[in-house]
C-alpha cells in the first residue's frame, strides 16, 4: 500500500490558473475567454499578463461557446471559463454544434462542480456534466484529482488537438500529487496497488478513495486505489487488467451516478469482464446547500461511504 | 484567385464581375437550388432562392477568398459563416460553381455518404464550409470570435456572416449582438435576411421583431439597408458596408428579400420555407430559370 501525505490544502481552480499563466507564457496561441467569473476561476493572472488574449464576455456563456469556436479559426487555442453548470448544461447545444460536431480545437474549463461548491446551492451544483460532455462524440473529458494535477492537465490540453472538458472545484482540498508527477491525458494513474478490490475514483474523491484505502487496510483489506483523470478516453486495458486482479469494483465520483465515471467502468465490464460492482456517487438527486464536507457526508460521498460500499462489493464476489 | 488584401481597410471590393455576369450565375444557382431540392424531396427552397443574389455577389465579387487552396484556418482570406443553415442548397451551389468542390457533388445533397448534409457541417470535410450550422442562433458569436482572431493575426481581411430573420428569436443572437460593439469586432459584416417569413408564417405574426434598424443601432452596429433581390443595390451596398468597417462598429446588412426570389409560385407565401417541388412544379421553375452555365 501507498499513502500519500497531504502536501498542501489549495483549490483545484487554482491549479488551472496557474496553468493557464503558464501555458499562456509559452504558447501565444493560448487565448482565454470568462464569463463574468474572472475571480472565481482564477484566470485574473492570464488576464493581466495577457490582455490581448484574454476576452471578458460577460454573462453570455452561449456567445461565449460560439466565439471560442470562431476562435480557433485562425490557429488560437482557446479556453472557456466559468461555473461548470454553465459551462455544459446550460450551452450544451452551442458545444454540440459549434464545438464538438465542428472538430473546434476549444478547451471547456469548469470550475465549481459538483456538490463541493457547497453553500450556493443545487442551482449551481451540477452533477450530470460529466455525462453530458462524454456523449459528444470526439470530446475529451478530464477530472483531475487535485491542484498540482489541474495544473499538469490545464497545460497538457493546449498540445490536445480537439476539444476537451476540463472539469475541477471551489474548496480548498488536500494536495497529495507531487508537482513533477507525469501526467498524461488518457492514462488511468495506479495510486495504489492491492489485491481484494479495484477503487476506481476521480476528481475530489479520488482522496476519499485514499483515505478509504487505509481505513480498509486496518481491517486487513488490501485495496487497489485508480485515479481515472481521463474519463473519456478512458484507459480501459489499466482498469481490465486491475479487475482481473481483485475481481470487484468500487467507484467513485463527485457525479450522478447515472452517466458519471461508474457508468463508463460499468460499460466496459459488461462488455469485456462482467464484475461485481458497487457505486459511490450521487443517487439520483440534487443537491443542497451546506459545507463541502457536510455535503459529501450527506449525499454518500464521503470516505465511510467507500468503505461501506467495499465491503458490500466483497460480498458479491 | 486570391487578390492579396490591402492593409487599408477602405479597400474596394474582390473582383469586377459585371452586374449582368453576375445575374446571370444567379439564375443558374437558382436553377441548381430548385433541382437540388427536387432531387432528395427535402430541404429549404425558399429561404435558399431569397438568398441567391446575396451569396452570388459576395463570392463571385466581394469576397477575397481562394476556392482551389481551402485551408480552415483561411488566413488572408475573408470568410462567411452561415448562420441560417438550412438555406444549404444555395450556400453549396455557389462554393460548388465558384470551385470548391466538383459541381457533380450537388447531386448528392442529403442523400447517404454525401459530404452536403442536410445543414452545413465540416464533419464530412466539405471544402468551404468552417463551422457547422442548422441549430439557429450561432453563427454570429462564431464570426466575432474568427474576426477577433483576425485580429490577433495581423489579418486585414473580413468576415462576412448570414442569420434569417425568424432566427433573430434566439437569445444567442443578442448576446453576440452585445459582443460585437462591445469588442469593437469592425471588420464584421453580419446580414439579416429579412424576408419576413418564417416556418410558421409571417416573422410579425410568429414573433415581430419590431424596429430591427432601431434595434441594431442600439446595441451599437452600424446599421444599413439593402435590397437584397436587386444585384446592382447587393453590390452597392456591400461596397457601403465594407467602407463602413475599420471604424470601431461592426457593420450590420439589413437585407430586404423575397422567400423564393425567381420562382413565382414559391414567392408570397411562407409555405416553401421547406417542402420541395413535385416534377410539374420543377419543370415550371425551370421554365422560369434559364440555364446560364450548363446544370449539374
Amino acid at each position: 500500500m501507498t499513502t500519500y501525505p497531504v502536501l498542501d490544502k489549495k483549490d483545484t481552480r487554482s491549479g488551472f490558473g496557474e496553468g493557464l499563466l503558464e501555458i499562456g507564457k509559452t504558447d501565444d496561441r493560448v487565448v482565454a475567454l470568462c464569463a463574468d467569473l474572472t475571480g472565481s476561476l482564477k484566470m485574473g493572472d492570464f488576464a493581466k499578463a495577457f490582455p490581448d488574449r484574454f476576452f471578458q464576455v460577460g454573462v453570455a456563456e452561449a456567445n461565449m461557446m460560439g466565439m471560442a469556436a470562431g476562435l480557433t479559426i485562425g490557429g488560437k487555442i482557446p479556453y472557456t471559463g466559468t461555473f461548470a453548470n454553465f459551462s455544459t448544461g446550460r450551452v450544451y447545444d452551442q458545444i454540440r454544434q459549434s464545438i464538438a460536431y465542428s472538430g473546434k480545437n476549444v478547451k471547456i474549463c469548469a470550475s465549481h462542480a459538483g456538490l463541493t461548491l457547497g453553500e450556493d446551492g443545487a442551482t449551481h451544483q451540477i452533477l450530470e456534466d460529466i455525462g453530458l460532455m462524454k456523449m459528444l462524440p470526439g470530446m475529451t473529458v478530464i477530472v483531475p484529482c487535485d491542484h498540482n494535477q489541474t495544473k499538469q492537465a490545464t497545460i497538457a490540453i493546449a498540445d490536445h488537438e480537439g476539444p476537451v472538458y476540463l472539469r475541477f472545484g471551489r474548496p480548498k482540498w488536500p494536495v497529495f500529487i507531487a508537482s513533477d508527477t507525469p501526467f498524461e491525458i488518457g492514462k488511468a494513474q495506479l495510486l495504489s496497488e492491492g489485491t481484494d478490490v479495484s477503487i476506481f475514483a476521480c476528481g475530489h474523491l479520488v482522496w476519499k478513495a485514499l483515505q478509504a484505502m487505509e481505513e480498509l487496510q486496518k481491517q486487513g483489506i488490501s485495496a487497489e486505489v485508480i485515479n481515472i483523470h481521463t474519463i473519456k478516453p478512458l484507459d480501459e486495458e489499466a482498469v481490465l487488467t486491475s479487475v482481473r486482479k481483485t475481481g470487484c469494483v468500487v467507484t467513485c465520483e463527485e457525479h450522478q451516478r447515472h452517466g458519471g465515471l461508474g457508468d463508463s467502468i460499468a460499460q466496459l465490464l459488461a462488455r469485456e469482464l462482467p464484475t461485481p460492482m458497487e457505486y459511490v456517487a450521487v443517487n439520483d438527486s440534487f443537491g443542497e446547500s451546506g459545507t463541502p464536507e457536510q455535503l459529501l457526508a450527506k449525499y454518500g460521498l464521503d470516505t465511510p461511504d467507500v468503505v461501506a460500499a467495499t465491503k458490500r462489493v466483497l460480498k458479491r464476489k | 484567385m486570391t487578390t492579396p488584401a490591402p492593409s487599408d481597410t477602405h479597400r474596394s471590393t474582390a473582383k469586377s464581375t459585371s452586374v449582368e455576369e453576375l445575374k446571370s450565375i444567379a439564375g443558374q444557382v437558382r436553377r441548381d437550388i430548385v433541382r437540388m431540392v427536387h432531387g432528395c424531396q427535402s430541404g429549404h427552397p425558399g429561404g435558399s432562392l431569397g438568398c441567391t443574389d446575396f451569396l452570388v455577389a459576395l463570392y463571385f465579387h466581394v469576397m477575397r477568398h481562394d476556392p482551389e487552396n481551402f485551408s480552415m484556418d483561411g488566413i488572408g482570406e475573408d470568410l462567411f459563416f452561415l448562420s441560417n443553415g438550412h438555406i444549404s442548397p444555395v450556400f453549396y451551389s455557389v462554393l460548388a460553381r465558384s470551385g470548391y468542390f466538383p459541381l457533380e457533388e450537388l447531386k448528392t445533397f442529403r442523400k447517404i455518404d454525401s459530404r452536403l448534409q442536410g445543414h452545413p457541417t465540416t464533419h464530412e470535410g466539405l471544402p468551404g464550409v468552417r463551422m457547422a450550422s442548422g441549430s439557429l442562433g450561432q453563427g454570429l458569436s462564431v464570426g466575432i470570435g474568427a474576426a477577433l482572431a483576425k485580429k490577433l493575426n495581423g489579418d486585414p481581411s473580413l468576415v462576412f456572416t448570414l442569420h434569417g430573420d425568424g432566427e433573430l428569436q434566439e437569445g444567442q443572437i443578442w448576446e453576440a449582438a452585445l459582443a460585437g460593439p462591445g469588442k469593437k469586432v469592425d471588420n464584421l459584416i453580419a446580414t439579416v435576411d429579412w424576408n419576413g417569413r418564417q416556418i410558421d408564417g409571417d416573422v410579425d405574426d410568429v414573433m415581430p421583431l419590431g424596429d430591427l434598424n432601431a434595434k441594431w443601432k442600439a446595441f451599437g452596429w452600424d446599421v444599413l439597408e439593402m435590397k437584397g433581390n436587386d444585384m446592382a443595390a447587393v453590390l452597392a451596398g456591400f461596397e457601403e458596408a465594407i467602407s463602413r468597417t475599420g471604424k470601431g462598429k461592426p457593420v450590420m446588412i439589413l437585407m430586404r428579400t423575397e422567400m423564393g426570389a425567381g420562382v413565382d409560385f414559391m414567392m408570397g407565401t411562407h409555405e416553401w420555407h421547406g417542402i420541395a417541388p413535385n416534377d410539374a412544379q420543377l419543370a415550371d421553375a425551370l421554365k422560369q430559370l434559364p440555364e446560364t452555365l450548363g446544370d449539374y
